[in-house]
């Protein structure tokens, strides 16, 4: 039997993100194909860890979870999780280590493929097994170029990109190991955070909402509405965040969020190239452009010409009317 | 204050990108070559935290002779010194392998604080900045959009997946930039005057006493553009109504609703 998929699975104050439950459908898919067994790893503290966490990962496939405890963990810095997950490392020697692509998840295996001089996979999206090896394909140059990588050691890291698969149930039985663990050497200190939880996060959203310069700035109420209206979250391209009309949290592109929803649509968004590579892994694009030359057209799969003003609100009556009648 | 920015040169964010003959790199003539914009920032905050608590700051580069151009812009912008790492073996090198050639380098060299961009917008790896902290044992805090300096401690605002955090750290440290830490200036042309006076530092990892990384960890077998087999299917219609319609139509027949 290959070496087993570990998968770090991140959470904010006791929420599983979902990026990491895509990472653990990869690994128990990667693992089935590898006749492997697949081992989700959490770390926190007595508080923020809970049972609905442990059965979510064995209710999407984990094998076994192993849930990293220490009071010090209540709000986790990522030199400490890297410590955390490193030991589990250690002792499970697994094939391939798979994390979510978060700030955190990010920041935590690049430390993690430095102290192991392993080699790392960052922000892929998709997982291939070609004879014995697995193949990872990753956007590179703002997602104009896809690479395909294959390790040359073992283990090595994968962190998955938001998007990448259908998240899908696939219940185990509950094996669970609660390890009391130690922070190791730490040198960040945590002082405190805000978090938006009025807001979907964009990386995580299921549709996207984006507004260009041919908003003009006007369009924020009504892009929020159509947004609201799926459950989704507004996003912008660099124009219209240069133009201060957006946040840069909102930014999609190649200097600002790479995005993969399923439904992405694009309002008054021209198409610049860089704007492209952070949403054309999206399934679906729909763009909304009065000019008929704009080069979104291209790279959409539906489009309308016309006034953004006057199409997306009757876009939204349309779905909140389809959404209330169930 | 002694600040250290690591830079790398990158193709512009507008280029069209192209894989080369061999299929499994990019065709790089015809390319134009700038900062990465993330380096920007980190430049733009060493040359300000300079400016408010003196000292100097130096930018250093693995490239080949055209990445002179990106220290003079950087000196232009207002860095003291340049580095230059000229050596075929450092820039063959992978992430880790350039990680460990610039913590190589900078262990022989004074800092309280190296800035590094988030990432590089050609590998987009994320990893060079954190791996060298790693090499170097000194704490290292990745997407600032804020920080202060006091007591020989730093304390940093930086993007979380739906918020913001405030982490603090004690000097010497390693800070990545995210978009909103600062408005990088743009050359002028007393500065750029002044850059063309300063003198490039260009080594070899021989000269550097560096021994050449190891062989890389994994293996790039193949580039491919991204699939967009995308319709681009415009909808017709005579009224905005009857376009919305149509499309409302569309996404549900594809389950989309």
């Amino acid at each position: 039997m290959a070496k087993s998929v570990l998968v770090f699975a991140e959470h904010l104050d006791g929420k599983l993100k979902k990026v990491s439950l895509e990472a653990v459908c990869q690994g128990r898919r990667v693992a089935e194909e590898m006749k492997t067994t697949m081992t989700a790893v959490v770390a926190g503290s007595e508080e923020t860890l809970d049972d609905e966490i442990f059965d979510t990962l064995a209710r999407f496939g984990a094998d076994k979870v192993i849930a990293g405890k220490n009071p010090e963990l209540g709000e986790v810095m990522p030199d400490a999780l890297t410590n955390v997950l490193s030991a589990v490392i250690e002792t499970e020697s697994p094939g391939l280590i798979l994390l979510g692509a978060t700030a955190r998840g990010r920041d935590m295996s690049a430390r993690l493929c430095a102290k192991m001089g392993a080699p790392l996979a960052m922000d892929c999206l998709k997982i291939g097994v070609e004879g014995d090896g697995l193949v990872f394909t990753r956007p590179v140059y703002g997602g104009k170029i896809y690479e395909n990588l294959k390790f040359k050691q073992s283990p090595g890291i994968a962190v998955m990109r938001p998007g990448s698969i259908k998240l899908v149930e696939a219940q185990k039985a509950l094996n669970l190991e609660v390890l009391d663990v130690e922070t190791g050497t730490i040198d960040l200190t945590f002082v405190s955070k805000q978090i938006d939880t009025s807001k979907v996060d964009l990386t995580e959203a299921d549709t996207v909402v984006a507004g260009g310069y041919g908003t003009a700035g006007k369009a924020n109420d009504i892009l929020e509405a159509l947004a609201q209206a799926w459950g989704g979250a507004v996003g912008a391209s660099r124009a219209a965040v240069d133009e201060g009309w957006h946040p840069l949290a909102e930014q999609v592109g190649q200097t600002g969020k790479v995005v993969s929803p399923t439904l992405y649509l694009a309002c008054g968004i021209s198409g610049a190239i860089q704007h492209l590579a952070g949403m054309n892994s999206s399934r679906m694009v729909v763009a909304i452009n009065k000019d008929p030359d704009a080069p979104i057209f291209s790279e959409a799969d539906f489009g309308i010409v016309d006034d953004l003003f006057d199409i997306v609100p009757l876009i939204t009556e349309r779905i909140q009317t389809i959404k209330a009648n169930g | 204050m002694e600040i250290i920015v690591l830079m790398k040169q990158v193709p512009a964010t507008e280029s069209f990108i192209e894989i080369a003959q061999d299929g499994r790199s990019i065709k790089t003539e015809d390319l134009n070559w700038v900062i990465n914009p993330y380096d920007e920032l980190a430049l733009e905050e060493a040359i300000r935290i300079k400016e408010t608590h003196g000292g100097s700051v130096t930018a250093v580069t693995i490239g080949q002779a055209m990445a002179q151009d990106a220290i003079r812009t950087a000196m232009a912008m207002g860095v003291d010194k340049g580095l230059l790492i000229d050596d075929p073996k450092a820039l063959g090198a992978d992430s880790l392998g350039t990680a460990k050639i610039l913590a190589a380098t900078l262990g022989t060299m004074e800092y309280d604080l190296i800035l590094a961009g988030q990432r590089a917008v050609d590998d987009d790896s994320y990893v060079v900045g954190p791996a060298v902290a790693q090499y170097l044992d000194i704490p290292c805090i990745t997407l600032v959009t804020k920080q202060t300096l006091s007591d020989g401690k730093i304390q940093c605002e930086r993007t979380i997946d739906g918020g913001t955090e405030f982490v603090e750290a004690a000097l010497p440290a390693l800070l990545t930039t995210q978009r909103g830490l600062n408005e990088p200036r743009y050359t002028s042309l007393p500065g750029i005057m002044k850059a063309k006076k300063k003198k490039i530092d260009t080594q070899s990892l021989a000269d550097l006493g560096i021994p050449s990384p190891a062989g890389a960890v994994s293996e790039t077998i193949a580039m491919e553009l991204p699939v967009t087999k995308r319709a681009g299917k415009i909808l017709e219609g005579d009224t905005p109504e009857a376009k919305a319609d149509l499309l409302v139509k569309a996404l549900q027949d594809a389950n989309f609703i």
